[in-house]
């Protein structure tokens, strides 16, 4: 399991988010996650074998690094954007779930044939209902993931600035001792670039969350102004349209091959036999 | 996630791409991604492990390996290269966009829709034209003003292109101005003109595109100009037959189905 893996199980997702989370998925995965595999890891490879001291004193170097760093720059990000990615998981699981639900359903009414039950899994699902509050969960989430480690990047390296030169006096260094890290600008130029991509991903995270809460309020609104016809899951009712659609096509086979050829060449008039079957 | 699943995501949009745009995608990955890869990475693998500065003074080796790369050449080309190739999704989301819209049209058995089935417009190419169009010369301006951005920016960092043997430093804690030697300076050097000049010809790539989808644009806007408005596509003269044929179906398809249901 590598970031491959995570990137094959996040795909997935994409299909049911909005257009904003997939601008942020893609935010995440090529200006993330891939820099910080192609670039970002082979900056921050030598840290501790680069981390000199002014000392010959033996365990002096190792003390002051691990008093410096207490967790690395590169696997405090690998922390931060395998949380960040994961609340999308709970959405994959509420889609999941309802798409069982639905296949229930559709072995009850007994259309439960391979060509209706590959058509649930391919359906997008509409973000509304159960799916709206998950989703905007899964965003909040997010947004709380990256700023708590905004924060303790901020606390464990203030100023986000690496520094070139450390002075140390943990024991067993014999006095306050020079060390230097090594490619302090580079390190810098990267830290800088993932905090800025970090903070592109808060911003479109928040935009997400106001177009989702928006639409959500339009919908009340348009649900208000026009009562409902019926309930039922999103596929309940292209079901029962498709239940009507099979009788016409049943009907048809039995009338001469030439007028079904012409109706699957036209599908645009079968809405008109729809209606048609309907008077 | 690495320069594979980039190949993979930037393969979809090569569809849509004009033939210059495939050729500039086919020498960004082989001739730019490939060769980092496979090539240059390895060349500045020891980069600092073999950056020998003349002295025994601690943290000296540091501090002047920081002073004369603020960022390595390699990091620099892999920007670059992600930079350079991300305003190709631009394209692609425009895209999906518009077979998102075929596919509610297709859904809502819309009689403009001239598709069979959803997998035919899963497959179809668009053309570059109206909004396309746009987003398109868009993203090719992106891309040749970050080319052009990374190429300054080299340039700005390491005055001008070539690698020198030794270099001379006296910042602190460096006792005096000590000379320090890097390692693989010729094999350096050519690698980086290599890079520079496979860049510059990719920009001249962007450029011909860009007056190709220019040229493209007024040649058809002239010949619209030209032919007076009776027809404003040949799809639309198609699609009036085929409207009036459905019409006379219909017809007979409402006597026919009416009788069989009673």
């Amino acid at each position: 399991m590598n970031w491959a893996g995570l990137y094959t199980v996040l795909s997935g997702v994409n299909r049911h988010s909005t257009a904003i989370g997939r601008i942020w998925l893609s935010v995440i995965f090529i200006f993330r996650i891939m820099v910080l595999v192609v670039a970002a890891e082979s900056v921050w490879g030598d840290e501790k074998s680069a981390f000199t001291c002014n000392t010959q004193q033996p365990g002096c170097n190792s003390v002051c690094y691990d008093h410096f760093f207490p967790i690395s720059h590169i696997r405090l990000w690998a922390l931060q954007l395998i949380l960040v990615t994961t609340p999308a998981l709970l959405v994959a699981m509420h889609v999941a779930y309802q798409q069982h639900q639905e296949k229930k359903l559709l072995v009850l009414t007994g259309h439960a044939d391979p060509k209706h039950m590959e058509e649930v899994k391919k359906h997008k699902m509409r973000i509304s209902g159960s799916l709206w509050w998950t989703y905007v969960c899964s965003v909040v989430f997010r947004l709380l993931f990256e700023a708590v480690f905004m924060y303790i990047f901020y606390m464990l390296y203030p100023g986000y600035q690496m520094v070139r030169l450390v002075k140390c006096e943990a024991y067993p260094c014999p006095n306050i001792v020079d060390c230097f890290i090594s490619r302090p600008t580079e390190k810098t130029i990267f830290t800088v670039f993932m905090l800025v991509t970090s903070g592109i991903c808060i911003v479109l995270n928040m935009a997400e969350l106001v177009y989702l809460v928006v639409r959500a309020c339009a919908r009340r609104g348009q649900h208000n102004s026009n009562p409902p016809s019926g309930k039922g899951s999103f596929y309940g009712h292209k079901l029962s349209s498709e239940y009507k659609q099979n009788e016409i096509n049943q009907l048809l086979t039995e009338q001469d091959g030439s007028l079904k050829d012409m109706l699957r060449r036209n599908p645009g008039l079968q809405e008109k036999g729809d209606r048609c079957s309907a008077c | 996630m690495d320069w594979g699943a980039l190949h993979t995501i930037l393969g979809g949009v090569n569809k849509h791409s004009t033939s210059i745009g495939k050729i500039w995608l086919t020498v960004l990955f082989i001739f730019r991604i490939m060769i980092l890869v496979v090539a240059a990475e390895r060349v500045w693998g020891d980069e600092q492990d073999d950056f020998i500065c003349n002295t025994l003074q601690p943290g000296c080796k540091n501090v002047c390996y920081d002073h004369f790369f603020p960022i390595s050449h390699i990091r620099l080309w892999a920007l670059q290269l992600i930079f350079v190739s991300t305003p190709a999704l631009l394209v692609a989301m425009h895209v999906a966009y518009r077979r998102h819209e075929k596919k509610r049209q297709f859904r809502k058995g819309d009689q403009k829709c001239e598709y069979k089935d959803i997998e035919e417009i899963r497959k179809q190419r668009f053309h570059i034209e109206g909004s396309l169009w746009w987003t398109y010369t868009s993203s090719i301006f992106f891309r040749l003003v970050f080319e052009a951005v990374f190429m300054y920016a080299f340039y700005f960092m390491y005055d001008g292109f070539r690698m020198p043997r030794l270099m001379k430093c006296n910042a602190w804690p460096c006792p005096n101005t000590v000379d320090c030697f890097v390692s693989r300076p010729t094999e350096k050097t050519v690698f980086t003109i290599f890079m520079i000049a496979v860049s510059s010809i990719c920009i001249l790539l962007n450029v011909a595109e860009l007056c190709y989808l220019l040229t493209k644009f007024f040649l058809r806007r002239s010949k619209k100009a030209g032919k007076p408005k009776q027809h404003p596509n040949h799809e639309n003269k198609e699609e009036t037959k085929q409207n009036e044929m459905n019409e006379l179906i219909s017809d007979s398809c409402q006597n026919t189905v009416i009788g069989f249901s009673s």
